[in-house]
């Protein structure tokens, strides 16, 4: 595959290459660029104080390279939108957002609406979950968008083994990336094999492009991102950015099995609706998991339904407000 | 008017301010309750530093990529003359307007705390807490911001001020990294501020007389059932703490004997070959440190002929008293600029980098910007409202040297 090896390497970042955030906020000026980060919250008081006092002082106050920074909530219970406010984000609350598209739980959905409430012509978008969140978590996924013009969609990746005796080592993704994503896209789009981490959290898009998404709200919104833009553009609109190491809580299986029952609903969606493949029969919405009680085992049945909005660019508000003609369609 | 290494305070009356200070020490303590709210608007850049810099993992001895980070702030506050120097210490001159005078701003680098503990800081409206961040990360951060601070607040000072982060300062450093530096240093230093994060209202200007030391003790192995020594190492400690606790100390002026560290043994049912006890012996008065050592190696040595154990006592550290006097001008300054800010001074005799200028015979203070509590353990916490009463304090004390108002006359 020449094409998967030359892409990685043009295309393929560490974040190292963009410590001059000067230069990188002279070519964002120069090409009128506006940047908003998006941290999408539910109950993340203990890390999100962190994450807005480092992006709001590294990088606006200090080096004005981000233009807002918000936090789309869900609904938290604790002290989350409170603490972000406190440290000067803008906060808003997800169901507060298109009021009339009413109001769905997911993080999906609060990267939907972000496209509508935020001004930027990038949005990063970063987890809150991140323990050992720096600046480099949004300066060098939006770095390729603003130096490379064809660049569209940057992943982060993370790739820093805490020991190896080797030279050569497996650079991976997550458990659900190696066991689910990327054997299906090893069958059905190869070159997308080429992302380390297709599912990773954070990663960088140009408006013109998120626009014309359908945003699952649920577990699969990554991976149809990832399908749609690579179906409309191709595998060059990609960049990925190794962020060297990602610090957050480790899920359980269980919790991944939920999660990979989602993107798989998401995946053989796209399959279909890309024409890959036809006729799917009717797929059950409900993942089956089995917990034991001594020697008699029990059915903990999960409905996992993965609803999907529109392409914010099809939706008559945010045509008006950002001044765009016609249908969007 | 340096004391160094007699009587703190008998100079006393040879100290006069400067005739024409007092209204320029006045107009400064003036500005002073005003420049917390600017100094509140630094309040992310400050904990972004504190954050940054504390997680971090800067052990003594191993604090290289803390001071990689602190050069690189350096570098990006335009600091001049940014170096690192053999024993790891950073440092950078920010210019004044004449340059008249060298004004140190010191803070530690190095922590209690090794590469295994975690060091990921929470932050919270009222609160950043996480292992290091009172004892140093919040005293470095505020040293590396503060070019940026005073910048903020249209401040330029007449003196240059070298800031630095100081390597090689905790335990077994023995502050071998700030008195490299000042034993080495090319720019003359006029005077000194040690800053340390916690606790706001701490003032210190003299040095106690200090020594930090080992006790090794090891005896033979034996088997649990042996009646006559299955003891082991910790039985024979013991006997040893007990007469240290009988040594009789002076209560004024002050010494006293602090154990700080007891450690031997594995498990419940193997008599420990090996036991270690570290200590610290403090005293306000002169000599009477060296009384004490004398007193620990006579017990030592009795231990080790009576018990037929090997046993060695070693002096790890050791501070001379020292510092300046109570009524040099620059604390008259420092508890002026507290007074002014409602700060109660908490006088307190310094152990720490206060000794490396004042063996040198350099004036310095040290300073504390805020509260914290859970200190040297991984809860450690410090609030973030009264650090920006700390940070007027720091800058009035460095406006009240800059303008001469604590130069001394002999």
């Amino acid at each position: 595959m020449q094409k998967i090896e030359h892409w990685i390497r043009e295309q393929t970042f560490h974040h190292s290459a963009f410590w001059d955030l000067r230069a990188m906020i002279e070519e964002k000026e120069k090409k009128g660029l506006s940047i908003s980060l998006c941290i999408p919250t539910l109950n993340e008081e203990k890390t999100i104080g962190k994450e807005i006092v480092i992006f709001k002082s590294e990088l606006m106050d200090r080096y004005p390279l981000v233009d807002e920074i918000a936090v789309i909530d869900s609904g938290s219970s604790d002290r989350t939108r409170e603490v972000a406010a406190s440290f000067g984000a803008d906060v808003y609350l997800s169901s507060e957002i298109l009021p009339e598209q009413g109001f769905k739980r997911g993080k999906g959905e609060n990267l939907w609406k972000a496209i509508y409430q935020l001004k930027g012509d990038i949005i990063c978008y970063v987890d809150a979950d991140i323990a050992n969140i720096h600046p480099r978590f949004c300066y060098a996924l939006v770095a390729p968008l603003i130096y490379r013009d064809s660049i569209h969609y940057v992943k982060a990746f993370y790739d820093r083994p805490l020991a190896f005796s080797h030279g050569v080592r497996p650079s991976g993704g997550g458990r659900v990336t190696e066991i689910l994503v990327r054997p299906l896209f090893s069958l059905f789009y190869p070159e997308l094999t080429a992302l380390v981490q297709p599912l990773s959290g954070e990663y960088a898009v140009r408006r013109h492009v998120l626009e014309k998404l359908p945003f699952p709200i649920g577990y699969g919104v990554e991976t149809s991102h990832i399908l749609d833009v690579y179906r409309e553009y191709g595998l060059d609109a990609f960049g990925q950015t190794d962020l060297d190491q990602r610090v957050h809580r480790n899920q359980s299986t269980q919790d991944l099995g939920k999660m990979s029952f989602g993107i798989l609903q998401s995946f053989l969606h796209r399959l279909e609706m890309h024409g890959t493949v036809d006729g799917l029969p009717e797929l059950s919405n409900l993942y089956r998991q089995f917990q034991a009680h001594d020697n008699s085992y029990e059915q903990v049945v999960h409905e996992i339904i993965e609803e999907e909005r529109p392409p914010m660019i099809t939706l008559p508000e945010y045509r008006e407000k950002f001044g765009i003609s016609g249908s969007g369609s | 008017m340096f004391l160094n290494g007699g009587l703190p305070f008998v100079e006393l009356s040879l100290v006069q301010v400067m005739p024409d200070s007092k209204s320029d020490i006045q107009s400064i303590l003036d500005r002073l309750p005003d420049m917390r709210t600017p100094l509140r608007e630094c309040r992310e850049l400050i904990l972004a530093n504190a954050v940054m810099v504390g997680e971090i993992p800067a052990p003594t001895f191993r604090e290289e990529a803390r001071i990689e980070y602190v050069r690189n702030r350096f570098a990006e506050a335009g600091l001049q003359s940014i170096s690192a120097d053999e024993m790891n210490n950073a440092s950078g001159i920010l210019p004044g307007k004449t340059g008249e005078r060298n004004i140190l701003v010191v803070a530690h680098a190095d922590t209690v705390h090794d590469e295994s503990v975690s060091h990921t800081m929470q932050v919270s409206p009222d609160a950043v807490t996480g292992a290091g961040i009172a004892d140093n990360s919040i005293g470095l951060a505020s040293v590396l911001s503060l070019p940026w601070i005073l910048d903020r607040l249209g401040i330029q000072l007449e003196s240059n001020l070298v800031l630095q982060a100081s390597s090689r300062t905790l335990g077994r450093g023995d502050l071998s990294g700030l008195g490299f530096f000042l034993d080495n240093t090319t720019v003359p230093i006029h005077s000194a501020i040690c800053v340390e994060g916690v606790h706001l209202g701490r003032l210190s200007y003299s040095v106690l007389g200090m020594l930090r030391g080992e006790i090794v003790l090891k005896v033979a192995p034996v088997s649990t059932w042996d009646e006559s020594s299955g003891r082991g190492a910790v039985a024979v400690l013991s006997e040893l703490i007990t007469k240290l606790l009988s040594i009789r100390l002076a209560s004024v002026p002050r010494t006293s004997i602090i154990l700080g560290s007891v450690s031997a043994g594995s498990s419940y049912n193997v008599p420990p070959t090996r036991a270690r006890l570290k200590l610290e012996v403090r005293s306000e008065a002169a000599g009477q440190v060296s009384a004490v050592r004398r007193e620990i190696e006579a017990i030592v040595a009795e231990i080790r002929a009576e018990r037929n154990v090997d046993v060695e006592f070693q002096v790890v550290s050791r501070r001379r008293i020292g510092g300046i006097p109570f009524g040099h001008p620059l604390v008259t300054a420092g508890r002026k600029v507290m007074e002014s800010l409602g700060i109660e001074p908490k006088i307190a005799p310094s152990v720490g980098m206060l000794s490396s200028t004042a063996d040198r015979g350099i004036p310095a203070l040290t300073l504390g910007l805020t509260e914290g509590s859970g200190l040297q353990t991984d809860e450690e916490s410090i609030r973030i409202e009264p650090l920006f009463t700390g940070l007027s304090q720091l800058i009035g004390v460095l406006m009240a040297i800059d303008q001469g108002g604590c130069d001394a006359e002999d």
